[in-house]
């Protein structure tokens, strides 16, 4: 019954322009949006955790979409490497903060909205008090700690959840939290230790993905903030950009969730390093204690015309961007055709980064290979220190 | 009963690089010990050593969870589909490091 109530939203203090009635023009005609939904977008409050390839299309969406209070967490630069996908950003971005290239996008699009810039890295320590200010909060971030401390963050204050997830083509999307919702920890309770691969090489994203799950979550937010549709709550939706196939399952509340569940054993945030177990994965090629070579020192050695095999531990996919000549045996690989190694000559084993290497060496020198030496940093420090024409990826 | 299981993207390359395989089993817990005796290397990336389900994958008969299920002991009919389903972090990596 069209009444006096469903017009009361245009009679509150907040109103649009005439300009904003003429930039939200086709959302106005659509009955599903109407005034009464692009006044909700209008007074809405959405926090994006990351402004990266999730965050990209997710900015740009809600901006474009009218969202009046738009908050970015990021504390990256934008990088080369992030133009494939992050389509907030342009080349002239390169080394800037995120935040603020990505602010300035956005006010660009969209000079009518609020735009909050929370340069940090979300901790346990501020996200609770960052979250508070916002109706949604939607998940653009790249790895699992701020995963489950967004997750956590959400449940603690009781606020809908946007998820979306990427790896290679393969996207997740659900909506956790909401009204009594399942969470991320119904779904996965743990997160997968660290090093247990696939590993690096299996890495990467199509550049399209993001775009495609990004809008997803932009939709779904779209959706919470206007009350309407069929929210994405306890449905876990996957997408397959390389069969291009979309897939439902259920999710279900977990009742022994240790979050959400009834009896929930995390009551206030805790420290999402140590629960993912990533405290000092960074280094950890020193941990094994694989012996090592610089790079220089491989140089001076090879211009001197030492015998050294060199054992490229990398995909083949990976060779064919750069190589050093050496004979490739994939990580993955080394423990079925080892026989095709020698054992008497001195191996010099390199990936990209040194780490795979550092792997290979120590799974070397365990089947009795004596003369087996790390290559310090990979192909990038061999780049950096001996030879600039060898491309880094 | 033949079925086909969905091996996700980062699975993949312990499975001989197929997305889907076609094996024979009655049970869930039949069709993955059939799966991982064709390819070992999948073994421990589904298993935790104590043989059970490591908790950051969930495997689905059709569209349902078998935590809500029976488990390792749901049955399966001929034609459905098993999903393996594992976390996935983001653009960088299955743990979020690029090495």
């Amino acid at each position: 019954m069209a009444t006096k109530t469903d017009l009361s939203p245009a009679r509150t203090t907040v109103a649009l322009s005439n300009e904003e009635v003429l930039r939200y023009s086709r959302h106005l005609i659509m009955p599903e949006v109407g005034m009464e939904g692009q006044l909700k977008l209008k007074q809405a409050k959405v926090l994006c955790i990351g402004a990266g390839g999730l965050g990209a299309p997710l900015g740009l969406y809600l901006a474009a979409a009218g969202v009046g209070r738009l908050g970015l967490v990021d504390f990256d630069k934008v990088d080369l490497t992030n133009l494939q996908r992050q389509i907030l950003f342009s080349n002239d971005d390169v080394g800037q903060p995120k935040i603020e290239a990505a602010a300035d996008r956005l006010h660009g699009l969209n000079p009518d909205i609020q735009i909050d810039r929370h340069e940090t890295r979300l901790t346990s320590e501020n996200a609770l008090d960052i979250f508070r200010d916002y109706d949604i909060v939607v998940d653009g971030t790249d790895n699992f700690p701020t995963r489950y401390l967004v997750n956590d963050a959400c449940v603690l204050l009781g606020k809908p959840n946007v998820y979306g997830s990427i790896f290679r083509f393969e996207g997740q999307v659900s909506v956790f939290g909401y009204e009594g919702g399942p969470c991320y920890r119904c779904l996965y309770p743990e997160p997968p230790p660290p090093g247990l691969v696939p590993s690096c090489a299996e890495g990467g994203v199509l550049g399209v993905l993001p775009g495609i799950v990004g809008a997803l979550q932009a939709a779904e937010t779209i959706k919470l903030i206007l009350g309407k549709g069929e929210p994405l709550v306890g449905r876990l939706l996957l997408f397959d950009a390389l069969a291009m196939r979309f897939r439902e399952l259920k999710l279900r509340k977990n009742p022994d969730c240790p979050v959400c569940g009834n009896h929930p054993t995390v009551k206030h945030l805790i420290d999402y390093e140590q629960f993912c177990g990533i405290r000092g994965e960074e280094a950890p090629a020193p941990q094994l204690g694989v012996p090592e070579i610089t790079p220089r020192d491989l140089k001076s050695r090879l211009d001197r015309g030492d015998d050294l095999f060199i054992l490229d531990v990398r995909e083949p996919h990976e060779y064919q961007i750069c190589n050093l000549n050496g004979y490739l045996i994939p990580l993955g690989d080394l423990p079925s055709r080892v026989s095709e190694l020698d054992s008497s000559r001195e191996i010099v084993a390199h990936c990209r980064s040194g780490k795979r290497s550092a792997e290979a060496t120590a799974f070397l020198q365990k089947a009795g290979f004596r003369k087996v030496l790390n290559l310090k940093g990979g192909i990038l420090a061999w780049s950096d220190e001996v030879d600039p024409a060898v491309p880094k990826y | 009963m033949s079925v086909k299981v969905i091996i996700p993207t980062p699975l993949r390359a312990y499975a001989g690089k197929q997305d889907t395989v076609e094996l024979q089993a009655s049970t869930v817990g039949e069709a993955l010990t059939t799966l991982t005796a064709r390819f070992q290397d999948l073994k421990r990336h589904l298993f935790a050593d104590d043989g059970r389900l490591r908790s950051f994958v969930n495997v689905y008969v059709n569209d349902e969870d078998i935590r809500y299920l029976q488990k390792d002991a749901t049955p399966l009919k001929q034609g459905d589909t098993v999903s393996i389903v594992p976390s996935i972090a983001g653009g960088r990596g299955f743990n979020g490091n690029q090495n």
